[in-house]
C-alpha cells in the first residue's frame, strides 16, 4: 500500500521540469487543444456553412444594394473597396466564437478538467484563439472567391496575401481580447451577447464600409479615422488593391503587437483564477 | 509533511463575499485509504476540493497532497492527481478515445502510450463498444463513466471524485460504487464528497461530516454511529390505529422521543441495549392486545447520525416523499 503512492507513470512525477521541456509543452498543448476545437468545426460542419454564409450575404447585399449609392463616394469600383473591409468583419465577427466557445466549456467544467492537469496554462486559450483564427481564415478564402466571381481582383497577388496575411494576424489579436471577455462573462447564453456587442461600432464606425470622410460628426470621424480597425482595414485594402505604405504598416502591426500585449497576459492570468459557476 | 496522509487541510478558510464556504476546515485523508466528504448541498464539500486540486485558493490555510504544498507547487500537485467534477467534464463532440487520447496528451504522454491507456481504459470502463462514437450519444451513466477514467488516464495517487454519482439512477450508482471500489484497491488515494449517506458508508473507510462550511463530525461510518451509543428498534403495529398508544406505552424505554408514523403503524425507539430491550417491547405491547406485524433492531443510519449531530435532517433527493395528501377542502 505504501510503494507506488506518489510517482505518476508518464508524467515527471511531481519534479520541476527544465524550462526548455516547458516551452515545448506550451507549444505541444497548444495544438492539443486546438485539434480538439477544430474536430468540433470539421463535425457541426453547419457550423461552417452558416458563419461563411453570412459574410456572403454581406458582401452581396453591400455590392448591390449600397454599391450604387455608395460608389459616388469611393470613387472607383466599390468591390474592390468593399471586399478588404468586408474581409476584416468577417474575422472580427469569427473572434466572437471564442468568447462563446470558453464560455461553453467553462460552464460545462472542461475547463476545470484542464486547469487541473499539468498542462501549459495558456495552452487551452491559444489552441482556442487559433483554431478560431484558422477558422476565420478559412471563411475569408471563400469570400475571396465569392468576391473573384462579382468582380473583384488583387492588383498583386504578393501584397493581395501580405493584405489577407495582416488581416488574419489581426484577427488572431482580436481573438484575445474575446477569450478576455469570455472568461469574464462565463455564461454562454451572456456571452453570444458579449461576444458580439462590442464588435458593432468598431465595425461600422470605421472605413469597412464606407470611407470616413463621409462621416458628418466630427468626434465620429476622428473616432473613425483612428481606431485600429480603421487603420487595419486601410492597409489591408491599400495592399489588395496594389499600394505598399510602410508607414501604415508599421503601425498595423504596432496595433496588433499592442492588443496581444495587452489581452494575452489578461486572458492567462483571468483564466488561472477563473471558477465555473 | 505527514507521510502517512497524501491528503492535508488544515484550518482551510474561504470565503465568498459574505458567504463562508468554508471557515477553518482541516481534513487529513490517510494514504491508500478513502475519506469520505459528507454533507448537504452548500456544505463547502465542492469549495474544498476545488482547493485541494489547485483550482482555488483559499483564503487561509495550509493545503497539501501527496507531501506537496498545493499553494506553492501547483503544477507538481497537478501531475499527482486527478479530478472528476459534479458535471461530467468531457467534450461532446469528440468520441469516448478522442477524449482519453487528448487528456492522455495533455499529461505529456508518447502518443502511443496515450492511445494504448485510451483503448484500456474504454476496456476497463465497459466503453469499448461506444468508444468511437461522439460522447453526445452517451447516457448519463456512460459520460460519468467516462469522465472517470479521464481523471485516471495517469493513474494518479491521489484522486479526488466530487459527488460522483449525483444524478445517476440506482442501477448506475450501484455500477459506479463497484468501479469506484476497484479503482481504489490498488493504494490510491481517494477523497470522495458526496450528499449520499449510504455512498459514504459504501465506500469510505474514514467519514468526515461537514455543514455550513465547518466539520461537525469525523470518524469510521462505525465510529459516528456508536457516538450515539444507541440501538434503534423498529416496530410495525399490525392495526395503525394503535400506533400512538403503542408509542405512549414504549416511550419509558426509549432515550429519545419515539417517532412515530401513524399511517404506517411505526414506531421507533432508540435504546441503550437493544437486545435486552426487545423482550420487554414484546411483553408491553402483548399485555395491551397490541398485535407486532414486524419488529427490527438495528444500527442508527446515517442519516439519523447527521440528525443528531446538526438537528437537521439530511433531506436526500431520491428518499423524499411527493407531497401527494388529500386536498383539504376550504369551508366556504
Amino acid at each position: 500500500m505504501t510503494q507506488n503512492t506518489f510517482t505518476a507513470t508518464f508524467s515527471s512525477g511531481g519534479r520541476e521540469s527544465s524550462a526548455l521541456q516547458r516551452l515545448l509543452w506550451n507549444f505541444t498543448d497548444t495544438l492539443v487543444v486546438m485539434r480538439r476545437n477544430l474536430y468540433a468545426y470539421q463535425r457541426q460542419p453547419e457550423l461552417i456553412v452558416f458563419a461563411t454564409i453570412q459574410p456572403v450575404i454581406f458582401l452581396l447585399l453591400f455590392t448591390y444594394v449600397f454599391g450604387g449609392a455608395i460608389r459616388f463616394s469611393t470613387g472607383g469600383d466599390y468591390i474592390n473597396f468593399l471586399l478588404p473591409g468586408i474581409i476584416i468583419q468577417t474575422i472580427l465577427f469569427a473572434s466572437a466564437n471564442t468568447t462563446v466557445g470558453l464560455a461553453v466549456d467553462l460552464s460545462r467544467g472542461i475547463i476545470d478538467r484542464f486547469r487541473s492537469l499539468p498542462m501549459s496554462r495558456a495552452a487551452v486559450l491559444a489552441g482556442r484563439t487559433s483554431a478560431d483564427t484558422l477558422r476565420g481564415l478559412f471563411t475569408v478564402l471563400i469570400m475571396i472567391v465569392a468576391g473573384y466571381i462579382i468582380g473583384f481582383r488583387f492588383e498583386d497577388l504578393g501584397s493581395g496575401l501580405a493584405g489577407l496575411a495582416l488581416a488574419v494576424a489581426f484577427g488572431y489579436a482580436v481573438t484575445w481580447i474575446s477569450a478576455t471577455i469570455g472568461l469574464f462573462v462565463k455564461d454562454p447564453e451572456a456571452a453570444q451577447v458579449a461576444g458580439f456587442i462590442w464588435l458593432f461600432p468598431l465595425t461600422f464606425a470605421s472605413s469597412i464600409f464606407v470611407p470616413t470622410q463621409t462621416m458628418t460628426e466630427q468626434w465620429l470621424r476622428t473616432f473613425a479615422e483612428n481606431q485600429p480597425v480603421s487603420v487595419i482595414a486601410n492597409t489591408v485594402r491599400d495592399l489588395m488593391t496594389g499600394t505598399v505604405n510602410p508607414d501604415e504598416i508599421v503601425l498595423s502591426l504596432l496595433w496588433i503587437a499592442g492588443i496581444v500585449a495587452v489581452f494575452l497576459p489578461m486572458a492567462v492570468w483571468r483564466y488561472a483564477r477563473v471558477a465555473s459557476r | 509533511m505527514n507521510n502517512n496522509h497524501a491528503i492535508i487541510a488544515e484550518n482551510v478558510v474561504k470565503h465568498f463575499g459574505d458567504i463562508k464556504a468554508l471557515d477553518g476546515v482541516s481534513i487529513a485523508g490517510e494514504t491508500g485509504k478513502v475519506l469520505g466528504l459528507l454533507g448537504p448541498n452548500g456544505a463547502g464539500k465542492t469549495t474544498l476540493v476545488r482547493i485541494l486540486a489547485t483550482l482555488l485558493k483559499p483564503d487561509s490555510g495550509v493545503v497539501s497532497v501527496g507531501g506537496i504544498d498545493v499553494l506553492r507547487h501547483k503544477q507538481q500537485v497537478r501531475e499527482i492527481i486527478g479530478l472528476a467534477g459534479q458535471n461530467a467534464a468531457v467534450d461532446e463532440i469528440l468520441t469516448g478515445r478522442e477524449n482519453l487520447f487528448m487528456v492522455g496528451r495533455l499529461y505529456h504522454m508518447p502518443r502511443r502510450d496515450a492511445n494504448m491507456r485510451a483503448r484500456e481504459l474504454l476496456e476497463q470502463f465497459s466503453l469499448t463498444e461506444a468508444g468511437d462514437r461522439p460522447v453526445k450519444t452517451y447516457s448519463g451513466g456512460m459520460r460519468r463513466r467516462l469522465d472517470l477514467a479521464a481523471s485516471i488516464v495517469a493513474r494518479p495517487s491521489v484522486l479526488f471524485l466530487d459527488e460522483p454519482t449525483t444524478g445517476l439512477d440506482a442501477r448506475a450508482r450501484i455500477a459506479m460504487w463497484e468501479t469506484i471500489r476497484e479503482l481504489v484497491s490498488d493504494g490510491t488515494t481517494l477523497l470522495l464528497t458526496t450528499q449520499y449517506l449510504e455512498e459514504a458508508d459504501e465506500l469510505a473507510d474514514r467519514i468526515v461530516v461537514i455543514d455550513h462550511g465547518h466539520v461537525i463530525a469525523e470518524g469510521t461510518a462505525d465510529q459516528l454511529k456508536a457516538n450515539m451509543a444507541a440501538d434503534f428498534i423498529d416496530i410495525t403495529v399490525a392495526d395503525p390505529a394503535q400506533t400512538a398508544s403503542a408509542s405512549t406505552l414504549l416511550s419509558p424505554l426509549s432515550t429519545e422521543t419515539p417517532q412515530i408514523d401513524d399511517l404506517r403503524g411505526h414506531v421507533v425507539l432508540a435504546v441503550d441495549s437493544g437486545a435486552q430491550r426487545i423482550a420487554e417491547v414484546v411483553r408491553l405491547l402483548d399485555s395491551q392486545d397490541i398485535h407486532i406485524a414486524e419488529l427490527n433492531l438495528r444500527r442508527p443510519t446515517l442519516n439519523e447520525v447527521f440528525l443528531s449531530i446538526t438537528g437537521e435532517a439530511i433531506v436526500e433527493e431520491e428518499a423524499k416523499p411527493k407531497r401527494r395528501g388529500p386536498f383539504r377542502r376550504r369551508s366556504a
